[in-house]
């Protein structure tokens, strides 16, 4: 075809990417083809990363699918660990069930669950030193659990009440732990990504010891924040993990609008000349065996990790989601990689360490444990209708170390207007 | 005439806009297929397709550069950010880009885009999901800034700020979406079916950018609002019978200080509205431009009623929020002698 200038040139056309699947399509992964557990090498710690160029592309798995471990990624744990991790998921699963049912029965205004993504945060956290310091995005609920965290302490700040650390100021699940290592997350993605690379630098530059961790979302790696991560880290060599969390959905962007079509997301570490895995987020030990190497790896000045997590998210973004509007509700089921929770259960039952009825017995007593978490943090109050629990002048605080004339004069007006309107 | 609630007139402005302008292009997170997380933009892929309405990745900076380079193809972009508050990853390409694009070209390259975007406070997301950051932009020379308080104004607004030849700021006040807001929190919530101004006529029409709306006739005080912020004012002045002048500014920049000052005139007093924090906020402009104006008649000094100057809180969000309380102790200031 002539173009303006009378040239025969092709018109050129736009690419959109468009997820396989939508509302009321049938699903079929049979086209998702992933390697045998156990037949992806694992290098030393120390290799350089132009030696490792493949690990981005293949995919680590350790629990193939009758539940055995096998390969060289098998972190050969004992068999109390491995309990512990089942333990970390499925509390966490429960969890997030009493929190999500809470919102519901409108007593707060927001949760997000981490359904189908146990394993990432849980197994990560069993290969961590209870020091390391990490930098979470807003799913990582796992993190805080996997750290024996008091569950009470994780509701009031969902419930905005009394015994609310934050003192009712974030948004419910934007906790913030620093005795569990555990950084203040933002609703603004990505944020934490160079914060983490930060947080390593100094730790780094001081002769520390301590490692940090940060994770985030496919879709997130779009934020110029992870390359800025990325790209100091690669420079400074930072003791530093870097987890994608690959769940297959932003929101309603599939992991194609932060170009999951044209690459893997670990492939992102290439380009940088960072060390690059890709795991089985599904599969607990996966996740445990590649922490564990990064962080030897960090730890003995190697050099930073980027691991992308391959995984699902089974529920929606949060309750202000429906993803029924834009995803098929087949996914969830047919997700090649099941459910961490059931692969390690199975795992267990095939060692001769595990049964349904332990198994139940278990489900019970962290359902117990959660309900009777959650009458003690409800005692405490809950977020509805006013919101009024923590005093009006707590809101100046916290501003700045100091509160400024200002500021002062703002919290005495506020106080000075409801006495003279007699509310 | 059809009734619309801010939602639908605001899809309708666009819709209005596409079939018109086949330059006009609609671009942001979740607005493609899912027709966005407030379902502003939905079912405009379905009409105008995939090259014109398009999901893109979550990065601010992208989603606002890209639109500017498109802009300067020649096309008229209307990117949204998703919340007001996850819009500084993209100050560069608006402050330093698209804000200077006409001026340092010398008119060689212009930049049309109207990046639109939900803002404020009220329902209870947190710091990350209430913020009103429109002092910042009515900062930066280069930028219109509008805010609309009613679907009638939206979508004539919005249709002005597509069609109009540079960039504006678009903040939609997502606490009335779907019904106006008198600040009262604990009372049921007012559908827009209710308010004369839900009636939007379906086809093209323009509510032209900088003009204000008086939009309560009064002697007393002049309150200047805008956004959410209007219904409160309107609210405070029906139950305590204040005889107000109340203007809804409408755009921010460029500002009707022609009806602001007639109408300070004609009052002798000034009471400024917004949920923005107060230092430096938008009500700081206003009331320098209304003493330098009408110094001479001001019988109280102006007072700015604000969002406090603390992040935006939680569960003390309507300590926060500057309602029916805080406003009536204000109008009783100004007015008492």
């Amino acid at each position: 075809m002539a173009d303006e200038a009378g040239r025969n040139l092709r018109s050129l056309t736009l690419h959109v990417p468009e997820p396989k699947f939508r509302p009321g399509d049938a699903v079929s992964f049979d086209d998702m083809v992933f390697p045998e557990a156990g037949s992806v090498a694992r290098p030393s710690v120390d290799a350089d990363p132009a030696t490792m160029r493949d690990l981005p592309f293949t995919l680590i798995r350790v629990l193939d699918k009758d539940g055995k471990a096998v390969g060289p990624w098998n972190p050969r744990l004992p068999v109390e660990r491995v309990k512990r991790i089942l333990r970390g998921m499925m509390l966490t699963r429960a969890y997030d069930d009493r929190m999500f049912r809470a919102q519901r029965q409108g007593k707060t205004s927001f949760y997000m669950k981490c359904t189908g993504e146990e394993a990432v945060a849980i197994g990560a956290v069993e290969a961590l030193h209870r020091d390391d310091m990490c930098f979470p995005s807003y799913r990582q609920q796992g993190l805080l659990i996997g750290r024996d965290w008091p569950l009470v302490d994780m509701m009031c700040q969902v419930y905005s009440n009394a015994g609310d650390r934050l003192k009712g100021r974030q948004l419910p699940i934007m906790y913030s732990a620093k005795e569990a290592g555990f950084f203040s997350i933002s609703g603004n993605l990505a944020t934490q990504y160079p914060q983490a690379v930060g947080w390593a630098m100094a730790s780094a530059a001081k002769g520390d010891t301590r490692i940090a961790v940060s994770w985030v979302g496919e879709g997130s790696t779009a934020e110029g924040d992870f390359h800025a991560a990325c790209t100091f880290a690669s420079v400074y060599r930072a003791p530093v993990i870097l987890n994608v969390v690959n769940n297959q959905w932003a929101i309603s962007s599939f992991a194609g609008f932060a170009g999951g079509e044209s690459t893997t997301f670990a492939a992102r570490g290439l380009g940088y000349g960072i060390a690059a895995l890709r795991i089985d987020g599904n599969d607990p030990l996966a996740v445990f065996a590649a922490t564990e190497w990064a962080a030897e790896r960090a730890r003995t000045n190697a050099g930073p990790t980027l691991i992308e997590h391959f995984t699902y998210r089974v529920e929606a973004h949060s309750t202000s989601d429906d993803p029924s509007a834009y995803r098929s509700a087949e996914e969830a089921k047919n997700f090649p990689l099941g459910d961490p929770i059931e692969r390690l259960k199975q795992h267990l039952i095939g060692l001769g360490e595990w049964d349904e009825a332990s198994h139940d017995a278990l489900q019970a007593e962290l359902t117990d444990m959660v309900r009777d978490a959650g009458r003690e943090a409800e005692k405490l109050g809950v977020l509805s209708g006013t919101g009024f629990v923590h005093s009006f002048e707590t809101m100046f605080e916290d501003v700045f170390a100091e509160m400024p004339a200002h500021i002062k004069e703002q919290s005495e007006q506020m106080a000075e207007e409801r006495r003279a309107a007699g509310v | 005439m059809t009734t619309m609630n801010m939602i639908q007139a605001i899809n309708s402005a666009m819709d209005v806009a596409m079939e018109r302008d086949s330059g006009v292009m609609v671009m942001g997170e979740d607005v493609g297929y899912f027709g966005g997380v407030f379902r502003a933009t939905a079912g405009l892929q379905k009409k105008y397709g995939k090259t014109r309405v398009f999901d893109a990745p979550i990065n601010e900076c992208g989603i606002i550069g890209v639109a500017v380079g498109m802009a300067a193809y020649g096309l008229r972009p209307v990117p949204e950010i998703q919340f007001a508050d996850y819009i500084y990853p993209g100050m560069d390409q608006l402050i330093s880009e698209a804000a200077r694009l006409r001026y340092r070209s010398a008119g060689e390259f212009t930049c049309p885009i109207t990046v639109r975007s939900p803002f404020g406070g009220g329902i209870f997301g947190g710091q990350t999901h209430s913020q009103s950051p429109e002092g910042i932009f009515t900062h930066v020379a280069g930028l219109k800034t509008v805010i609309p308080s009613n679907p009638y104004d939206a979508k004539g607004l919005l249709i002005a700020a597509i069609e109009d030849p540079d960039p504006v700021i678009f903040f939609e006040p997502k606490r009335i979406y779907n019904g106006p807001f008198d600040g009262h929190y604990d009372r049921p919530v007012q559908p827009w079916s209710k308010h004369a101004s839900s009636e939007v006529p379906e086809g093209h029409y323009t509510v032209p950018l900088g003009k204000a709306a008086v939009v309560r006739e009064g002697e007393a005080v002049t309150i200047l609002s805008y956004g959410t912020m209007v219904h409160v004012a309107l609210g405070v002045v029906a139950e305590n019978g204040i005889d107000a002048e109340v203007i809804d500014l409408r755009t921010l920049l460029p500002l009707d200080i022609e009806t602001i000052a007639a109408s300070v005139e004609k009052t002798g007093r000034c009471v400024i509205v917004h949920e923005a924090t107060r230092t430096s906020g938008f009500g700081a402009e206003l009331s320098a431009q209304v003493q330098e104006r009408c110094f001479h008649v001001l019988e109280a000094p102006i007072e700015r009623v604000t969002g406090w100057d603390t992040p935006y809180p939680h569960s003390l969000e309507w300590a926060y929020f500057p309602g029916p309380v805080r406003l009536g102790e204000a109008l009783k200031r100004v007015m008492k002698d």
